[in-house]
């Protein structure tokens, strides 16, 4: 020790959480969520999860070791944190090599390409899911059916998800699934959208410890609620007592909100992947307006275009106005002039 | 009851209230005091001593030199041994007055009776303002803002209230709280002064929840003094800043650029309100101040009354030693304090506290990227954007800084505490911040 | 209908083309703003690296200004080279100010200067300037954080790792003031560049009172006048405490170096003196003639040689 003073401009005091702390944080509110993957989809949901966060460790230590020639801290969990996303996003039977290499698009290209942790303008995960989505559809969208695959994850039996379904044409689903299933995680998917029940505890959990603050998950629940009723009530063209053709033919499925929220990757989305720090704003109305992007796009895909699932788009969408948005929408200023 | 307090942004760093319970104890008077001639905001006093004076404890040795400026006396009497630069906690010496101690003999207009004096209406509000601006009061919250300029309401606006702030919001300190309770029929006649010398006939006292027995004990004595409320806060950090104090009471908002006055509302501190009873009252300049030495390794943290130009070293001896593991020693609180390059410099009037730090919690996190997790945008008080900030200063983007009202920064110290990058935020905005006010003056020329 | 469509599309957008034609050209000459081509032909010239030296906000600047007139530009960039070739342009003379270059005067090296204290915040000489003296007791010497470093556009500015203190890439060093502007503490002088890059000067700018300067570095200049005493030319003054040597009176005799009792005084890039006193008046007369001839260019020059070759010619 020396016996020098310290001195530094104030302030003097820190308060506890670190950027380490907040990436274990969000970790941590992935746990139940990851304990759900594994009742459902047994051991494929352990290896991709495993593959995925060690090829993402992996590749950030060689990019900043050897191409950028800094020191690496793997430390801080980011590219854990990406790592496990990345896994959450995938159904569980697909091949660890197709991980692997969404592993590297993650972290090469989304992240480290920007300039690393905190330079990267799409999400990581997201960035790499849709890419897979892209050049590998098939794999991407045959999911194996939950609780039967528990073992046999390569060859599992697939089968539709409530979305995919949907799309399909097929409302049976609708019908017949329940809701129960769709909140505890016990029907087909990616490993970590299954379980609203899981989800929305780690989300409690994350606002709970001020991980994240409520607004852009709850603005994107509260758009899509809004608009997926608007359309169920509307469904059969009547407003209010009247019928309009033109809302008929827009809502022609009436699906309930619920599919909407509880089915698909939209909690995983709207909690995990969209308050990611980096790609989000910084502004509570920032927030809430950005939150409102991705639940309007999601709806806009989900019901008008081709792909079942609009959540990662919507949000890598977004992800793209984020600059936009954190320069239109400053923070409220104390001391404002009232007069423009 | 839900507690009032301001709405964007604040920090709640842990209270540390280590010496809430030590009453205030006096310094004996060191053999040497060294008096800085710049103690205040605004243009340092003009010495008005030579090497060899004989000065009375009380006597005037340096003039306020100007509106923005104030008096310095003397806190001791003995012989003026040099006039030349004193021991500074920058580390870069400034001028002052170093006088050696020979007895404690006071000017002789100056009443040191206890007896407390309610008489407030033997003076004029022009009388209160001299005899305030005679004793070179300042603020003595820290900011050292002279008294009398605050005091003096332009003819053209109003004094609606007078808010007393007692909030001490800054964690260890505790001088104004000790004062609040031990000086609290002075602090209510010194409130009901400045009250007539603003020509207002209200005033709230801000104490924030964590003072229960000052709360309690003030709020017992307004009822004897008309016009006088205590209002308790909501424990938030930087409450104790003006425009937040104004916030949380009048919910009033400053608008950027302007003062307190323009929406009504003269802050003084609960020491300051004590200060001007004693000027006014007992014609006795501002010469010595209360000082919290605090510290978690400090020995027995305590409140000193001590002679303005102490040094600090003899208090922190008085309150048990520098510990051996002492990483740093700040004058002031922990948010906004000033780290010090020694334990020789003096106590001034803006001395509120003495904060020792040990050496495991004197460092600073080495930086990591930003993350943009927009912690330090929740955090400011202003509703800035640090991190924007920050790096446009370090850029020396500075008409971009203008930009996004680098200005209204108050240099509180919420966007460093809050980042988890542990990055130095605040440090180039301070830069950026003068810089542009620069820029700003020189364009008004 | 087939043959339809395609002509409707070409009638379509070729209408569309001629429009937009249209606007553009009739834009292009309501707008046109008329610049003097000389600019541009300036522009060209100048070096491009916009680092301010000569007192335009960039190079573009600089040749708006040399347009209107000539009298009093000069850009120590480019030198009397590029400074002819514009003379050629514009018609008209280029007066070739004296060549300088950065002198850091500060030689308080963590060897001489003890840490007193140790700062952690912002990497920047600036930050630390707006609120301490620095680390060491001194409160006028280098930080040593490197503000003139990033400064420099030029990559003539480093700190040397082993002293602590900014050090000078003479050959780099093209005087055009950044790294002066950027030190918060004004160590950097702009000194005449001598041949041989010869110099001697004051390499401290303590204004503390000798003891305390003595005590916070011991190669502090503690004011005491001996330099001034032995100084023949006149051209050392001591003023608030420190020592200053007029590079325009200085004939570097070195007899100031001498002199300082605690090394202040810097000579740099001279031969070794001579062990014998007696060769002290020879050298004396050397380097004044050498003066004399004004920088009369040092073939062995080396990046500057082309540079310096012209200011005498003009």
């Amino acid at each position: 020790m020396s016996n020098l003073l310290t001195i530094s401009p104030s302030p003097h005091f820190k308060d506890k959480p670190t950027t380490k702390s907040l990436m274990f944080g969000v970790l941590t509110a992935l746990i139940p969520t990851f304990l759900v993957s594994l009742y459902s989809f047994g051991i494929g949901a352990l290896v991709t999860t495993l593959v995925s966060v060690g090829s993402c460790v992996l590749f950030e230590w060689l990019i900043t070791k050897y191409m950028l020639k800094q020191q690496p801290h793997i430390a801080d969990g980011s590219a854990i944190l990406t790592g496990v996303l990345l896994a959450f996003n995938l159904p569980s039977n697909i091949s660890p090599f197709i991980v692997m290499f969404g592993a590297l698009i993650a972290i090469g290209i989304a992240k480290m390409c920007f300039g690393g942790l905190g330079c990267n303008l799409f999400n990581p995960a997201l960035v790499a899911r849709v890419f897979l989505l892209i050049s590998f559809p098939v794999q991407m969208t045959s999911w194996p059916k939950p609780i039967e695959s528990r073992l046999n994850y390569l060859d599992a039996v697939t089968g539709a998800t409530p979305m995919a379904a949907i799309k399909a044409g097929d409302l049976s689903i609708c019908e017949n699934a329940n809701f129960l299933d769709m909140f505890v995680g016990t029907i087909g998917g990616s490993l970590g959208e299954v379980s609203a029940i899981a989800l929305i505890l780690g989300g409690i959990y994350m606002i709970a410890r001020k991980i994240i603050t409520w607004h852009i998950p709850v603005s994107i629940i509260a758009t899509v609620a809004l608009f997926t009723t608007l359309g169920w009530l509307s469904s059969e063209g009547y407003v209010f007592g009247r019928k309009i053709e033109v809302i008929a033919n827009l809502f022609e499925s009436g699906i309930h909100p619920l599919y909407h929220i509880l089915g698909g990757g939209l909690l995983l989305g709207a909690i995990f992947m969209a308050t990611d720090y980096v790609t989000s704003p910084m502004s509570a109305t920032g927030k809430i307006i950005f939150g409102v992007g991705i639940g309007l796009l999601t709806i806009i895909i989900r019901l008008w275009g081709n792909y079942p699932e609009g959540m990662s788009f919507a949000i890598l969408l977004m992800n793209a106005v984020v600059p936009l948005i954190n320069k239109k929408f400053q923070p409220a200023r104390f001391g404002a002039p009232k007069t423009k | 009851m839900k507690l009032s307090t301001f709405k964007i942004g604040g920090v709640h760093p842990s209270g540390s209230k280590l010496s809430a319970d030590q009453p205030i104890k006096v310094m004996p008077i060191p053999d040497t005091v060294y008096i800085p001639a710049a103690q205040h905001i605004g243009k340092p006093a003009d010495i008005i001593v030579q090497k060899g004076d004989k000065v009375k404890v009380g006597q005037l040795i340096a003039k306020s030199s100007g509106f923005v400026s104030a008096n310095i006396h003397s806190s001791v009497s003995g012989t003026v041994t040099a006039v030349g630069p004193v021991p500074d906690p920058s580390g870069i010496a400034k001028m002052g007055v170093t006088i050696k101690v020979e007895g404690d003999e006071w000017m002789e207009d100056i009443d040191r009776s206890e007896t407390l004096d309610t008489n407030v209406d033997r003076f004029s509000d022009k009388e209160i303002i001299d005899r305030v601006t005679a004793a070179g009061i300042v603020g003595m919250g820290g900011a050292t803002f002279p008294a009398h300029v605050k005091f003096t309401v332009p003819l053209e606006k109003k004094a609606e209230a007078l808010l007393i702030n007692g909030v001490e919001c800054e964690p260890y300190l505790t001088a104004d709280h000790r004062v609040m309770l031990e000086k609290s029929e002075q602090l209510m006649v010194g409130v009901k002064l400045i009250m007539k010398a603003v020509k207002t006939e209200k005033a709230f006292i801000g104490i924030e929840a964590n003072k229960p027995d000052a709360i309690e004990k003030l709020t017992e004595l307004s009822h004897k003094y008309a016009g006088i409320k205590v209002v308790p806060l909501a424990l938030k950090y930087p409450q104790g800043s003006e425009k937040h104090l104004i916030k949380a009471i009048m919910n009033k908002e400053v608008p950027s650029g302007k003062l307190p006055i323009d929406v009504g509302a003269v802050v003084s501190n609960a020491g300051t309100a004590v200060a001007v009873y004693e000027a006014v009252m007992k014609n006795k300049p501002l010469i010595e101040r209360v000082v919290t030495v605090t510290g978690n390794s400090v020995k027995n943290p305590s409140n000193f009354l001590a002679r303005i130009g102490t040094p600090v070293r003899l208090l922190i001896e008085a309150a048990g030693g520098l510990p051996e593991d002492t990483g740093k020693v700040i004058s002031g609180g922990p948010m906004m304090g000033k780290a010090a390059t020694n334990t020789d410099f003096p106590v001034a009037k803006g001395t509120s506290g003495v904060l020792i730090m040990p050496e495991e919690l004197a460092h600073r996190r080495e930086p990591e990227p930003c993350i943009r997790c927009g912690k330090c945008v929740d955090a400011c008080p202003m509703g800035l954007e640090p991190y924007l900030l920050s790096v446009y200063s370090r850029k020396k983007m500075w008409d971009e800084c203008e930009e996004h009202y680098i200005y209204d920064c108050i240099e509180c110290g919420c966007c460093v505490y809050s980042c988890p990058a542990a990055r130095p935020l605040l440090d180039y905005m301070r830069l950026g911040k003068s810089t542009v006010m620069g820029i700003i003056r020189s364009r008004k020329k | 209908m087939e043959d339809n469509v395609i002509a409707i599309s070409i009638a379509v957008l070729g209408g569309v083309a001629v429009l937009a034609a249209a606007i553009l050209y009739v834009v292009a000459k309501k707008f046109k703003v008329d610049e003097d081509p000389r600019i541009d032909e300036v522009n060209e010239l100048l070096p491009g690296a916009n680092c301010g030296g000569c007192g335009f906000a960039g190079c573009r600047n600089f040749a708006e200004g040399c347009v209107k007139s000539l009298e009093g530009k000069f850009c120590n960039v480019g030198g009397a080279d590029v400074m002819n070739k514009i003379a050629e342009i514009l018609g008209g003379t280029v007066t070739a100010p004296d060549p300088k270059v950065a002198v850091v005067r500060c030689a308080g090296s963590t060897a001489c200067r003890p840490k007193v204290n140790n700062f952690e915040g912002a990497k920047s000489c600036a930050v630390v300037a707006a609120t301490y003296a620095g680390e060491t007791g001194c409160a006028f010497g280098c930080i040593g954080l490197g503000d003139c470093v990033t400064a420099c556009e030029f990559g003539g500015v480093s700190i040397n790792p082993e002293t602590g203190l900014a050090q000078i890439n003479e050959s780099l060093c093209t005087a055009c003031g950044s790294c002066v502007k950027a030190c918060p503490k004004g160590i950097i002088e702009l000194r005449k560049k001598a041949a041989k890059f010869r110099k001697v000067y004051v390499s401290c700018v303590n204004k503390d009172k000798g003891a305390v300067a003595k005590k916070a570095c011991s190669s502090a200049c503690i004011g005491c006048g001996k330099c001034a005493k032995t100084c023949e030319f006149g051209a050392i003054t001591v003023e608030n405490n420190v020592a200053y040597i007029d590079y325009t009176k200085c004939k570097m005799c070195r007899k100031c170096v001498e002199a300082c009792p605690t090394g202040a005084i810097k000579e740099e890039n001279f031969p070794p003196r001579k062990p014998k006193e007696a060769a002290a008046p020879k050298e004396l007369g050397q380097p004044t003639n050498a003066d004399k001839v004004e920088v009369k260019p040092e073939p062995e020059k080396i990046v500057l040689e082309k540079k310096s070759d012209n200011p005498n010619a003009n």
